[in-house]
C-alpha cells in the first residue's frame, strides 16, 4: 500500500492545494475527463484520494488515507478528541476563515459574551424560550460557550444561508465562518470583541490512527523534507 | 456470577435496604424527552447526554439521570410526604478515549416533605452513610444555600446579585462578574462609549443609527438593557473587604464545626448569612440524632458548584479516597427550586441522591 493523500476534489481549495504542493515541487494534476474524479502525482510516491473537503476528516479518522488537506475548522469539529487523533503536520496559509458568533447590528447593548449571557437571561425571562443561535459547528459553539460559562442558548442547526436565520425570525443570533465580515454587514449583523471561536485555515493533516508502513513512513520522510 | 450480574445483585441489595427503610419504590422512562433537560441543563446536556430521534415525539434521550422524572412523577401524582426508591441504568457519553462507563445502574433515594427539610437532608446523608459504611468512604459535604446567602448579603443592585446567583454553579463566570463588579477588571470600552453615546444623543437615536431592527429580540428588549446598564455604570463597586469575604466562604474548607464557628465570626459582620447558618446549625443537630459523627465531617463550601446544576442546598459526595480515579460513589443534594421549575407553578422542598452500585462492586472486591 502506497502513502494516500486525500485533497478536495474540486474548485478554489483544490486549485490552492495543487499550488501549494507544486510550489514544494510536487505536481498534482487532474487526469481523464472533467468529470473524473482521478489524479496524478509527480515528484513523490504518493496515492491522490479526490474528496469532498467536509469528508476529509472522516477520512483521517477512519485511517482509510494516511493524509489529508482540509480546514482546521472541520477538523475540530467533526472529530471528537481531534489531537489524539491527527496531528496537525502544516498550516498551509490558504483557505482563511474565522468562526466567530455574530448579533444583530441594532443591538448596541450587546459587545461580548458577557452580553450575550446577560441578554439570553433577559430574552429566556421575556420570550420564554433559550435565545437560539444558528450553527452548523455545534461542538465548537457549544464548547466555546460552555468555558465562556455563557448559559440560557439553544443551539439551533442552520446548514446554509446562515445570516439570514436572523431575519427570518429562526434564529436571534449566528455562529458562522467569515473570512470578510462582508455577509455579516449586508445581514445587518455585528462581531462581538471576544467572540472569535476558532481560525480556521487549510492545513496538511496526518492521521495517527492509519496504518503505516515501513514504506509509508520512508514515503512521509521523503515527502516531509520536500515540505520544510 | 459475571461482573454484570454481581453489580446487579448489589444494585437489588440497595434497593431493598431503601425499600425496607419505608421508600415507595418508583421506576421512570429510559426515553426521556430532550426538551426539558435541555431547558434545564442547557446545550451543555448534550454533551453528556445521549440524543436519539423519535418521529413522532421529536428529540429524545437516553435516560442521564433520573431525578427529573421522579420529581416529574412526583409533582403530578405524589401524596405528601414522599419517600422513593429506584434503580435502572442511566447512559452518560464520556471524553472520547475516556474509560468510564456510559451507561450504568443507579440507585436512589429521594424525599419530599415540607415538615423538617433539615431533617430530611440529615436522614437522606445517615441512610446513605449506612448503606456504604462498610467501604470506608470519605464523606463530603457542603450547602449552596450558604453561598446564596453569601451573595444575597453584599450590599449592591440586586440585578448584579441575580447575575452572580445565575452563575453560582459556572465558577469561571461567576469568578470574571465578581471582577467587574468589584472594579478589579475594567468596563468593556466598547460599552462605555456605547453608553456616552446614549447620554449624549438618546438611546433611540443610537439604536437608529445601529441598524434596522431584525430579529425576535426587540428594540425593547435593547432599550431595557441598556437602561440596566446605565444604572449598572452608575452602581459603585462592591468593596473590596466584601469581595475577600465572599472569597473566604468560598474556599472555607474545614470540619463541620469549624465551618459553622467560622461562618458564626463572618455573621458578625454579615447578619444576612444567619437564616442560613441556622439551618446548617440545625442539620447539624440532626445528623448527629441520626448518628453521624459530625465532630469530623468534612465541609467545603464550594462542593457540588460544578456539578449539576440543580442542587440549591445541601450537597453531599461519598469518595473513595483509595481510587481517585473512580467518580464519587455516591452524591446528592437538596433540590428545592427544581421542583419550581417542574412543578408548574407547585413547589415542594426535596433532597435525595443515587448509589453506583458498580462502584460498590469495585470496591467490594478489592475489600474481599
Amino acid at each position: 500500500m502506497t502513502l494516500k493523500l486525500g485533497v478536495p476534489s474540486k474548485g478554489r481549495l483544490m486549485e490552492k492545494t495543487f499550488d501549494w504542493f507544486a510550489a514544494r515541487g510536487v505536481t498534482m494534476r487532474r487526469t481523464g475527463s472533467d468529470r473524473e474524479y482521478a489524479a496524478e502525482v509527480e515528484g513523490a510516491d504518493l496515492d491522490l484520494v479526490l474528496l469532498s473537503a467536509g469528508e476529509i476528516p472522516r477520512e483521517l479518522q477512519a485511517g482509510r488515507i494516511h493524509l489529508g488537506v482540509t480546514g482546521s475548522d472541520l477538523v475540530r469539529e467533526r472529530i471528537p478528541a481531534w489531537e489524539a487523533v491527527v496531528k496537525a503536520m502544516q498550516p498551509m496559509g490558504f483557505g482563511y476563515a474565522d468562526l466567530i458568533i455574530a448579533v444583530p447590528a441594532f443591538w448596541v447593548d450587546v459587545n461580548t459574551l458577557e452580553d450575550l449571557d446577560a441578554a439570553a437571561a433577559d430574552f429566556r425571562r421575556s420570550h420564554g424560550h433559550r435565545l437560539r443561535i444558528a450553527t452548523k459547528y455545534h461542538r465548537l459553539v457549544r464548547e466555546f460557550l460552555r468555558d465562556a460559562g455563557v448559559a440560557d442558548y439553544q443551539l439551533v442547526d442552520s446548514q446554509g444561508a446562515t445570516e439570514g436565520t436572523v431575519k427570518n425570525l429562526t434564529a436571534e443570533a449566528v455562529a458562522d465562518i467569515t473570512s470578510t465580515g462582508e455577509t455579516l454587514r449586508a445581514n445587518h449583523l455585528k462581531l462581538l470583541s471576544d467572540g472569535l471561536i476558532h481560525r480556521s485555515q487549510a492545513v496538511l493533516f496526518k492521521s495517527r490512527v492509519a496504518e503505516w508502513s515501513d514504506a509509508d513512513r520512508a514515503a512521509l520522510e521523503q515527502l516531509s523534507e520536500r515540505l520544510r | 456470577m459475571s461482573d454484570k450480574l454481581a453489580v446487579r445483585a448489589e444494585a437489588e441489595r440497595l434497593f431493598a435496604f431503601f425499600k425496607a427503610g419505608g421508600a415507595e419504590p418508583v421506576d421512570a422512562d429510559l426515553l426521556q424527552p430532550a426538551g426539558t433537560l435541555l431547558d434545564l441543563y442547557g446545550e451543555d446536556i448534550r454533551a453528556r447526554a445521549y440524543v436519539t430521534q423519535d418521529p413522532d415525539a421529536g428529540e429524545m434521550m437516553l435516560r442521564p439521570d433520573f431525578t427529573v422524572p421522579v420529581v416529574q412523577t412526583h409533582m403530578r401524582e405524589g401524596g405528601e410526604p414522599a419517600r422513593y426508591t429506584y434503580m435502572g441504568e442511566v447512559f452518560r457519553k464520556q471524553q472520547s478515549g475516556s474509560d468510564r462507563a456510559r451507561e450504568y445502574l443507579q440507585v436512589g433515594y429521594e424525599v419530599f416533605d415540607r415538615e423538617n427539610p433539615e431533617a430530611a437532608d440529615a436522614e437522606v446523608f445517615a441512610l446513605f452513610a449506612e448503606a456504604l459504611s462498610p467501604l470506608g468512604l470519605r464523606a463530603a459535604t457542603g450547602d449552596i444555600g450558604v453561598l446564596k446567602a453569601a451573595v444575597g448579603c453584599l450590599s449592591t443592585t440586586g440585578r448584579r446579585k441575580a447575575a452572580l446567583m445565575r452563575h453560582i454553579w459556572r465558577p469561571r463566570r461567576f469568578r470574571g462578574l465578581l471582577d467587574r463588579f468589584t472594579g478589579r477588571v475594567a468596563t468593556d470600552p466598547l460599552r462605555l462609549a456605547t453608553l456616552a453615546m446614549v447620554a449624549q444623543d438618546g438611546a433611540e437615536a443610537v439604536l437608529e443609527r445601529a441598524g434596522p431592527r431584525i430579529g425576535q429580540r426587540s428594540a425593547g428588549d435593547v432599550l431595557r438593557r441598556l437602561n440596566a446598564l446605565a444604572e449598572d455604570s452608575a452602581a459603585p463597586a462592591i468593596g473590596r473587604a466584601e469581595a475577600e469575604v465572599l472569597d473566604t466562604i468560598l474556599s472555607l474548607r474545614e470540619t463541620l464545626p469549624n465551618a459553622r464557628n467560622q461562618l458564626r465570626d463572618i455573621a458578625v459582620d454579615l447578619p444576612g448569612l444567619t437564616p442560613a447558618l441556622e439551618r446548617m446549625e440545625r442539620r447539624m443537630e440532626a445528623l448527629a440524632q441520626a448518628g453521624v459523627d459530625v465532630a469530623g465531617l468534612p465541609f467545603e463550601a464550594s462542593f457540588g458548584r460544578t456539578t449539576m446544576e440543580y442542587y440549591d442546598g445541601f450537597v453531599f459526595g461519598f469518595l473513595a479516597e483509595a481510587r481517585p480515579d473512580l467518580p464519587p460513589v455516591a452524591t446528592g443534594g437538596r433540590y428545592d427550586a427544581l421542583t419550581r421549575v417542574l412543578g408548574r407553578g407547585a413547589e415542594i422542598p426535596a433532597v435525595g441522591g443515587v448509589i453506583r452500585p458498580g462502584l460498590v462492586q469495585i470496591l467490594r472486591e478489592g475489600l474481599a
